[in-house]
């Protein structure tokens, strides 16, 4: 067996390549700069350059490209304009993480932990938090996150997909351990998130490999060849799919393979937990609509009902369940199952509208998402002698915010009416495109069922604007919660909120870039 | 052409934002320039009233077309015929009314500013639904003018406001999301493009029966609830006796039109063949809507709620004279829609300037007023006899125009609506006699007559409805063809029930 070394096209990867790239520098920075001080400032340039330069790289790219776009790495990658896509909206996602990693409230703490090995509550970390120790690696761990996402989007070939798969996760299950309050609560999410993440990967794997038993490649092409081909292995065939698939839900969050969500949501730092809403669930999707554009196509009929039930499990338990969370992170897990289910609803039949109304709608959920939690993080509790203690997220602490601070309150009435899917938001134009792809393909009773959820979730999310702004403060709680002025994550907000607005306004730019982008993945899965 | 249409949709959000950008210190006189601008508003109306074209009514006029997401053939297009220009006129008279009416609320300057911002950008909301000539933008106003008026009920008004702005809300939202389904399954049906929800290219369609009724249903079903409809009218009860009066009055008398007028234009005109499958089920709704409206209603003891219960009786009458889809019914119907927003507007200020005296809505506090304040117990007994359509009022016209065009389709459905009149003469006149009869209570300084804010509020309202009661001529002309438009389009159907 004699071994070719693979053409390589260097410059469609340079989008993955400066952030990797940056990564990998940043972990130097770790090592050559001593103070906590000014290696934090180093890396957060370096993250937000590295960041910064992929996205305008990328969109170069888009611009240049036409045709089916750019196969690389030994059809390992295929570099197009979906693609491209996907990679600029998880770059901006990845940049206003980092922004709110980097926030501090006033009084110039982080949300992270000093020392993620030290044992909570010991003298050690006490120590540690003395001496201003910081855990600066936040920022490599978050541009890998960012580079491994931005692969899953563009793999089209199963072994680089479960290679991309562990590139973003493992440092995802590192960074939901590192909160600076309720530290065993933090462990307990990141230790659930990461051992069901583990059995995630095992099933994809399991999948991967039979589906190279029955058609003897691992690449997208070849599965989608052999689906029409390969006789008397059908079950195998479905049997490898369906795992394949079920292993990307694990990330989506769909139900039944939610149940990471609550407690990796809320156990985990609030920008953490800022940046996986938002941008797991988009590279998981784009991963998901690649496979199952360019591999499954051929298994439509057979592969419809699981996106059908799992659409509506998702929907209605996420609905149900969110309505009595008392805990608003946890609420906002819970939101986000049920968005997992509006986005399989887009699945059902297979439809050509999905390849540009996911990205949308992603965008618009991501975004608000974004935002939603910076606002959580500004928001919170105060002892009785006056310093500001962790977030206020218990939903009662969230009365009469109106009051206190009119902005921040008004731009968490938007993300929430966003997420609702009131018009005028992203968040509807999101909803009403991936609707639309569905009842394309006859899927309308799920869009029934989605409309119907959809109106069952308004009511969770208008009790917290009834919350915000209809009800008072309760007596003798108007000093329990502080408005934490944070610049960075005001910055987040601000931007956040400017963006839901625009794309809820003027959503057509957007909408004929992904369109465009949708059409060439279909093309090329012919 | 002077695209007056969208400035009309413009002004008063711009108001809206203006107010909302004031320095606190301005914020004191921020009532009179509201007020300036529903008042720029209403002779912008007036413009539009005397520049339309009242020889070819039928037809939209004043017509914009502006491209605004293409990829998903969406269409900034504003038009009207004669009916929504009817409509229109009637939000841009009520809503500087309603800011007078409420002039004394809010002494906090704050307060007061976000009142009238919502005020504001609800008439904006309006009067873009009534011009939307385009189904995704009627749409997407339908939805977010939930936004404005959930905070306007919210924030202003009684004990159980908040009760009441969710139930508001998720009734609005339960049916607009069903219509959401309606509406893109209705693009497959188009002919898809650039301008694919224009309401010019989405009529006479070729569907399939079924998917016409589908999609016919989601579209009623969110406007049934609009225009309360028995069986989902709960929330108006709730949030009239919770909402301020003002608030209320433009509710009902001007925003729960979208319902019966988005029956009109989109219902029947796009659909018109499961319009008049859907009829029969409907009328019989709607005469259920009518009496139990008006039993209801007598068995109010809160004066906002058997306000509110009123006009559950009378958009029954409204929607049986649009499914009955003769010439003189329809026209009727269009004309109640302008009429009841005249009397109810009228009713609901009145009742409000009550409340505000005695501070209660319960109407076994009050007795005996008649002697005290003369004038307003007159003004009081002609706003409630143009409830009950006393002759000479111009709801009379309207509604025996319905009663008279619908006979000779739907005869029982007539003859058991017309009983809702004998309800409604026995809802005002037990009203009036408690609160303004009997013996005149011992404070009688404390109750004070109509004030000249207030005569400003109510005359015009009843010198309107007196000059529509003898000469409906004027708005009959511009209701004529559209509506005959709108029969003509209905398969002949069966008389009788």
């Amino acid at each position: 067996m004699s071994f070719t070394t693979p053409e390589i096209a260097w410059a469609p990867l340079a989008p993955l390549i400066i952030v990797l790239g940056a990564a990998a520098v940043a972990i130097l920075v770790e090592s050559f700069v001593r103070t906590p001080e000014r290696r934090r400032s180093v890396q957060l340039v370096l993250s937000l350059v590295a960041l910064l330069a992929a996205a305008g790289t990328a969109i170069v790219q888009w611009t240049m490209l036409d045709g089916a776009g750019t196969v690389v790495l030994a059809d390992m990658v295929t570099i197009d304009r979906q693609a491209l896509a996907w990679q600029v909206l998880i770059l901006v996602f990845g940049v206003l993480g980092t922004l709110l990693f980097a926030s501090r409230t006033r009084a110039g703490e982080e949300a992270f932990t000093p020392l993620g090995s030290v044992a909570p509550g010991s003298s050690e970390e006490t120590l540690a938090r003395r001496k201003g120790f910081q855990v600066t690696e936040v920022f490599p761990l978050a541009l890998f996150a960012v580079g491994g996402m931005m692969l899953f989007a563009a793999v089209t070939d199963l072994i680089f997909l479960f290679v991309a798969l562990e590139v973003f996760s493992l440092p995802l299950y590192i960074l939901v351990a590192l909160a600076r309050r309720r530290r065993f609560l933090s462990h307990e999410g990141a230790l659930k998130y990461f051992l069901l993440g583990a059995f995630s990967s095992a099933i994809l794997l399991f999948g991967a490999a039979f589906l190279y038993g029955a058609t003897g490649t691992t690449a997208y092409a070849g599965i989608a060849a052999g689906i029409g081909s390969a006789t008397g292995l059908d079950a195998l065939i479905l049997a490898g799919a369906v795992m394949v698939v079920v292993g990307l839900l694990f990330k989506i969050g769909a139900v039944p393979f939610h149940s990471w969500t609550p407690d990796a949501y809320q156990g985990a730092p609030t920008p953490v937990t800022a940046f996986m809403g938002a941008a797991t669930k988009a590279a998981a999707t784009a991963a998901l609509l690649r496979v199952v554009y360019e591999a499954f196509y051929g298994l439509e009929w057979e592969l419809s009902w699981l996106f059908w039930i799992i659409a509506i499990a998702s929907m209605l338990l996420g609905t149900v369940v969110a309505l009595v969370q008392t805990d608003l992170k946890r609420m906002l897990a819970y939101s986000s199952v049920a968005h997992a289910g509006f986005i399989l609803v887009a699945f059902a039949g297979f439809p050509d509208g999905a390849l540009s109304a996911l990205p949308f709608y992603l965008a618009s959920y991501g975004l608000a998402t974004m935002g939603a939690f910076a606002v959580i993080s500004q928001v919170r509790e105060k002892a009785d002698d006056g310093t500001v203690l962790g977030e206020a997220t218990r939903l009662g602490q969230w009365a009469g915010l109106g009051r206190r601070s009119p902005l921040l309150a008004g731009a968490m009435a938007l993300f929430l009416l966003s997420f609702a899917g009131i018009p005028l938001t992203a968040g509807f134009v999101g909803k009403f495109v991936a609707f639309s792809a569905a009842i394309s393909e006859g899927a309308w009773p799920l869009v029934l069922v989605a409309v119907i959820a959809s109106a069952a979730a308004a009511f969770f999310y208008v009790r917290l604007i009834v919350l915000m702004f209809l009800t008072d403060v309760p007596e003798g709680q108007e000093d329990a919660v502080e408005i934490d002025f944070s610049p960075l994550a005001r910055l987040v907000v601000i931007v956040a909120a400017a963006l839901v607005v625009l794309l809820g306004i003027v959503p057509g730019p957007v909408l004929s870039a992904f369109e465009n982008a949708g059409v060439l993945l279909l093309g090329a899965a012919g | 052409m002077f695209p007056i249409l969208t400035v009309m949709v413009a002004l008063p959000a711009v108001g809206a934002a203006v107010l909302w950008a004031l320095p606190s210190a301005a914020r004191d006189r921020v009532r009179e320039i509201a007020l300036g601008i529903t008042v720029l508003e209403l002779a912008l109306a007036v413009v539009l009233f005397l520049q339309f074209d009242t020889a070819t009514a039928g037809e939209i006029q004043f017509s914009e077309t502006y491209a605004w997401i293409p990829q998903i053939g969406a269409s900034w297009a504003l038009g009207v015929n004669g009916i929504g220009l009817l409509m229109i006129v009637l939000a841009a008279i009520l809503t500087p009314l309603a800011i007078l009416a409420g002039w004394w609320e809010d002494s906090d300057g704050d307060r007061r500013t976000r009142y009238l911002a919502l005020i504001l950008l609800s008439q904006a909301f309006m009067v873009g639904i009534f011009a939307a000539r385009d189904v995704f933008l009627f749409y997407v106003l339908f939805e977010a003018m939930l936004i404005p008026l959930y905070f306007l009920i919210g924030s202003f008004g009684g004990a159980q406001r908040r009760y009441a702005a969710v139930k508001f809300l998720l009734y609005s939202l339960a049916g607009g999301l069903i219509m959401l389904v309606g509406v893109v399954a209705l693009y497959f049906q188009g002919p898809g493009g650039d301008q694919a929800f224009l309401t010019d290219n989405l009529t006479d369609l070729s569907m399939s029966t079924s998917t016409e009724r589908l999609i016919f249903l989601a579209f009623f079903f969110a406007f049934a609830i609009k225009a309360p409809m028995v069986p989902v009218h709960t929330w108006l009860p709730t949030v009239a006796e919770n909402a301020r009066p003002g608030t209320t009055a433009l509710l009902v008398a001007v925003l729960d039109k979208i319902g019966t007028f988005g029956m009109l234009t989109l219902c029947v005109a796009l659909f018109p063949e499961a319009a008049a499958w859907a009829a029969p089920v409907i009328i019989i709704l709607a005469v259920i809507s009518v009496i139990y409206g008006g039993l209801l209603a007598i068995g109010q003891k809160n004066m906002l709620r058997l306000v509110a219960f009123t006009s559950v009786s009378h958009f029954g009458i409204m929607v049986l004279g649009i499914f009955a889809f003769t010439q003189t019914s329809v026209e009727g119907a269009a004309l109640y829609m302008f009429n009841h927003g005249l009397s109810t507007g009228a009713l609901f200020f009145a009742v409000g300037f009550l409340i505000h005296r005695r501070g209660t809505a319960d109407v076994t506090e009050y007795g005996g007023l008649q002697r005290i304040v003369p004038v307003f117990a007159g003004t009081f007994l002609v706003v409630g006899l143009s409830a009950l359509a006393l002759p000479g009022l111009s709801p009379f016209v309207s509604e025996i125009m319905v009663l008279v065009g619908a006979f000779s389709v739907a005869k029982a459905a007539v003859i058991v609506s017309a009983l809702g009149v004998v309800l409604a003469a026995l809802y005002v006149l037990l009203t009036y006699q408690k609160v303004f009869t009997g013996p005149a209570p011992e404070a009688r300084a404390s109750f004070r007559e109509l004030t000249r804010r207030e005569r400003v509020v109510l005359w015009p309202l009843i010198a309107l409805m007196l000059v529509l009661g003898f000469l409906p001529g004027i708005a009959i002309n511009v209701l004529s063809e559209p509506s005959a438009d709108i029969v003509a389009t209905v398969p002949v159907q069966e008389a009788g029930e």
